[in-house]
């Protein structure tokens, strides 16, 4: 379980960065938990890992009175240990919490979650929920709703990279509800159900696909209907769930 | 403070590991070291038609290890059918994972990138993957005419039994991984001075390995020194010879002096080396009106895999099953049927508990169901089956004989702890909230220490004697004691000396513990049936009680007074004394101030030890559980965990806790999350640990264990084998604590582990 030979880089700047990156070959390495485990599975095998994670503007954040941008390169222990602001009133700090275990969470990155695109990780619907805006490196600005395409496929074209993250902050005292169901602490989701009290958001997470806001929980039948029915059951359960977190 | 035996010191050996200062397989660098990978095959079961290498590239395959005889771990049991496990596949593969070919180069990486590169031509065969569907074939052995490696039958006919009550049970437990945080690994080389092959090998029975790899490479055995340094978990899955030592051995040979070095990745451990556990039972359970047992029968099958893995072969699960299947009870009749099943997957090895787990399950859950049939509760239904302790020692119907202890005062005091009679009013009120939870218990005994009479009579490539203990003090005083066990988590450089300085008052700091190494150890079986603390601490006690017969004359001559007596590390007359570091000294530096004669006896000796009967200290236990089912998800939230324990006398009390809490851990393990499927062409589907699910420090609850303290009559102090209690009992009492919360609605869980899918699919 050792990968095929690559090339590492690490540029200074973010040009430089992107002018690897449009390499044939090419890929950007932000905190490695889940290339690395792939590469080493020889699974993928990219000619050149060029090193993003610490490039200016992928790291810290920028607030304004209406959002929080996150560097991509943030990791979930910063979110979780409340380095960074938190613009959600505890809902990033408690998902941060139960991601993986606490030595993923050391490296792992909000950036390198979305981007690797899978449907069972947190971050793609938590980010979909709070209506967050992903802003890449061709100054494209995309919402967190629609930027995972199917499971591992995401809006970014090749050579482009996630440079941050722009979370609206949530009122004063907003109130949420987040359920994951899965196996154990830390593992991937089977389930995910997220309720936001206001703006009100009702969302269906790692459903085999993009994560689904809901008008109500009974849309989950017609919103799902590329899963079976215990499928579609557990989310309905995560949701509901979520829902009697948020009002509990 | 008290450091003889009974005291709860903290372990000597913990300074070294917490400091991340242990030494490992994995840690060991020789000036040269190349690197080793495997060939694996993809298939389960296959015919290989070419394996073509890239030019340049070390390649070897088994027609290039000459003179190197397969593996074989035959038993002596009737009808038992060997197998030839050869290092490299000759021209069939039985397993996905088996090594084809071994390749060698300056860095692992690398050597997986000839892997990579060599062309594999193999012919896929059908698979045989269930031991039920497959036992009759079609053979995946050329010559066997189906795929039964073993057929036993303990064989009362029980056909007159008139029972009120029959309750009938088919279960399954899952294949597991044995997973221990160090996996295997080899570092080898050939010492051209010694004209010695030097393995260091992550190893928990380094003699035994040596012998076996000795007659596999046509070595005799001086030729071959085993080293096993600190080893990260062994749990039986370091209790085997492999495939991969054997072929590593015989190149490091053939390079005569270059360092080589394997250690097993994850995926290799997962996919390719040994599995445990899965068993099928059919049982039934007779019982009278009142839930007294009546009789016991049950066909049991084992999936044996694809080899007799030595050295235990693939008949030790089986047999087991038929031997300790009627558990700690009283079971007038009893008919036992098993089968060992050769399919295309890994061997199966004894696993922590061994088919204990397995049996322990098949039983406890049926009683259960007997218990709810006969209107009783668990724990009354019990106590009604199990032996009193007017009945020590007990002959069971399978002839074992329970040494000593009060079963049901173990069960008595588990209910108490856990409220069972005030159970039913709480889970009543549960159920008004919605709620779902039960209660669940499980009890059992181990036999542990068994011996030369017990294992003689299966004919496996080793039996286990007298286990020796070689002690040696030292010019300044100290104690070196030299074990052929090996220690790898059960503290025992901290116990063993515990008991030396019992007999002899050394202090445990300067008690030396010297394993792991056939070159500086007596020869041993090795440590698995929990047997160290019995065996070897009955070797270490005999050895120091030489030593101190010595010490006491010598000690007398030097006092000038042949009344003196060996008191607190001293022998003494009077007021006067001289104690064992200056007789030590005396003996090494001063010589002429003894008699010839005490000089030519010495302050060395090796002493065997065997029990007063060596048919197996029996220790036991009542597990008690509370668990919640969530009835939307399925998922199983353990609420109580309360163990009674009786390891007769506890050389340390808190080194017992810890070999009770990591057994329980892996307990849980095996109840709630473990399991290894194959698919129907014999992949192993969960060959990373994103698929192999282990419990998780926030999975196992606090556990609370009470001590219980009957001195075995057989053992040096009393003490008995507690190594694998704690993995044996959770998953009876677990799924019984499921069963309990899901039986209004008429359910059961049968089969292991309990996921949330499969208790889904009971309330469905």
């Amino acid at each position: 379980m050792k990968p095929a030979a690559f090339e590492h880089t690490a540029p200074a700047e973010l040009n430089d960065a992107l002018k690897l990156l449009a390499q044939p070959g090419a890929k950007p390495l932000s905190g490695g938990q889940s290339l690395s485990p792939m590469m080493n599975l020889r699974l993928v095998r990219p000619t050149t890992l060029v090193d993003i994670k610490r490039l200016p503007g992928l790291r810290g954040v920028m607030a304004t009175a209406e959002h929080i941008r996150f560097g991509a390169a943030t990791t979930h222990a910063e979110i979780e240990d409340g380095i960074v602001p938190d613009p959600t009133n505890g809902l990033m700090p408690h998902v941060a919490h139960g991601i993986a275990y606490r030595a993923v969470r050391n490296r792992g990155t909000l950036g390198g979650s979305l981007a690797h695109a899978d449907p069972a990780a947190d971050w793609p619907s938590v980010m979909a929920a709070l209506g967050a805006t992903i802003i890449t490196s061709t100054s494209r600005r995309i919402p967190a709703e629609g930027f995972i395409l199917a499971p591992f496929t995401t809006a970014l074209t090749p050579g482009e990279i996630i440079l941050a993250v722009e979370v609206p902050r949530l009122p004063p005292g907003a109130r949420w509800g987040y359920c994951k169901i899965n196996r154990k602490i830390g593992e991937f989701a089977k389930a995910i159900g997220i309720a936001i009290e206001t703006p009100r958001r009702l969302l269906a997470g790692a459903v085999e696909g993009p994560p689904v806001l809901l008008e109500k929980l009974d849309d989950i039948p017609t919103r799902l209907p590329h899963l079976d029915a215990a499928a579609q059951r557990l989310a309905g359960i995560a949701v509901q769930r979520a829902i009697a977190m948020m009002e509990s | 403070m008290k450091q003889g035996v009974g005291a709860p010191i903290t372990r000597k050996e913990d300074d070294r590991f917490l400091r991340g200062r242990g030494k490992y397989v994995g840690d060991i660098q020789l000036a040269g070291m190349r690197e080793v990978a495997f060939l694996r095959s993809p298939v389960a079961h296959g015919l290989i038609r070419a394996v073509r290498a890239p030019q340049g590239a070390m390649v070897f395959t088994m027609a290039d290890l000459t003179g190197v005889l397969p593996i074989r771990a035959p038993s002596a049991l009737p009808g038992f059918r060997r197998t030839d496990q050869w290092p490299l596949a000759q021209t069939r593969v039985r397993q996905v994972g088996e090594p084809i070919a071994m390749v060698v180069a300056g860095s692992r990486a690398e050597a997986e990138d000839i892997l990579d590169a060599i062309t594999l031509d193999i012919e896929e065969l059908p698979a045989a993957t269930d031991m039920l569907a497959h036992r009759a074939g079609p053979p995946i052995h050329e010559g066997w005419p189906d795929n039964v490696v073993l057929q036993a039958l303990v064989d009362d006919d029980i056909s007159d039994v008139q029972a009120p009550i029959i309750i009938r049970r088919r279960l399954r437990t899952a294949r597991q991984h044995m997973a221990p945080l160090e996996g295997r690994g080899v570092v080898a080389r050939w010492d051209s001075r010694l004209n010695q092959l030097e393995m260091h090998t992550s190893s928990q029975m380094v003699h035994v390995t040596k012998t076996g790899l000795a007659e596999c490479l046509g070595l005799p055995e001086s030729a071959v020194r085993i080293i096993s340094p600190d080893v990260g978990g062994g749990f039986g899955y370091k209790g085997i010879l492999l495939q991969e030592e054997v072929a590593i051995g015989w190149l490091a040979r053939k390079l005569g002096g270059t360092p080589l070095r394997w250690i097993e990745d994850r995926r290799e451990g997962l996919s390719a080396q040994a599995n445990c556990r899965e068993h099928h039972y059919d049982i039934t359970v007779h019982a009278d009106r009142d839930g007294t047992i009546l009789a016991l029968d049950c066909e049991a099958h084992v999936d044996s895999g694809a080899y007799s893995a030595y050295p235990f072969s693939a008949c030790l699960e089986a047999a087991q099953i038929g031997s300790i299947l009627p558990g700690p009870y009283v079971v007038p009749r009893y008919r036992c049927k098993t089968w060992s099943v050769a399919t295309n997957k890994p061997p199966i090895l004894p696993y922590r508990g061994v088919a204990r787990t397995g049996v322990c399950y098949a039983l406890e859950t049926t009683l259960d169901a007997v218990a709810r049939a006969a209107g009783i509760s668990p724990v009354e239904l019990r106590l009604r089956n199990l032996p009193g302790p007017e009945q020590m020692p007990y002959l069971n119907v399978t002839k074992k004989i329970f040494d000593s202890g009060d079963y049901p005062e173990a069960l008595r005091r588990a209910a108490e702890a856990v409220d069972a009679p005030g159970f039913a009013a709480r889970q009543k009120a549960a159920r008004e909230e919605g709620r779902l939870i039960g209660q669940g218990f499980a009890v059992f005994c181990e036999q542990g220490a068994h011996g030369t009479s017990v294992y003689h009579g299966w004919g496996i490539p080793f039996v286990p004697g007298a286990e020796p203990c070689q002690a040696r003090l030292t010019p300044d005083g100290g104690l070196e004691l030299r074990v052929g066990v090996h220690s790898h988590g059960q503290g025992m450089e901290t116990t063993l000396a515990q008991v030396a300085h019992e007999i002899l008052g050394v202090p445990v700091d300067r008690v030396q513990l010297i394993h792991g190494d056939t070159a500086l150890t007596p020869y041993s079986t090795g440590t698995w049936g929990s047997r160290c603390a019995v065996m070897a601490g009955g070797a270490v006690a005999e050895a120091c009680m030489e030593l101190r017969r010595r010490l006491i004359p010598m000690g007398a001559h030097l006092l000038q007074d042949k009344d003196a007596v060996f008191a607190d590390g001293a022998v003494r007359a009077g007021a006067a004394s001289v104690t064992v570091a200056e007789i030590a000294r005396t003996f090494h530096r001063a010589p002429q101030n003894l008699t010839e004669a005490m000089q030519a006896q010495g302050l060395e000796c090796t002493v065997g030890h065997k029990t007063v009967r060596d048919t197996g200290t029996f220790s036991y236990a009542c597990h008690a559980v509370e668990a919640e089912v969530d009835a939307a998800t399925g998922h199983v939230t353990l609420t109580r965990y309360v163990i009674v324990e009786d390891g007769g006398v506890l050389l340390n009390p808190l080194i017992a806790d810890g070999q009770v809490l990591g057994g329980t851990a892996q307990g849980i393990g095996t109840a709630l999350f473990e399991e290894m499927p194959y698919d129907t062409g014999g992949q192993p589907l969960a060959s990373t640990l994103a698929d192999y699910m282990l419990p998780g420090a926030s999975d196992v609850p606090d556990i609370e264990i009470l001590h219980m303290e009957t001195p075995s009559p057989i053992s040096r102090f009393g003490q008995k084998g507690i190594g694998e209690s704690g993995a044996i009992g959770p998953p009876a009492a677990i799924v019984n604590a499921i069963n309990d919360a899901i039986a209004h609605l008429g359910r059961e869980v049968t089969d292991l582990p309990a996921t949330p899918e499969r208790v889904l699919a009971a309330l469905a």
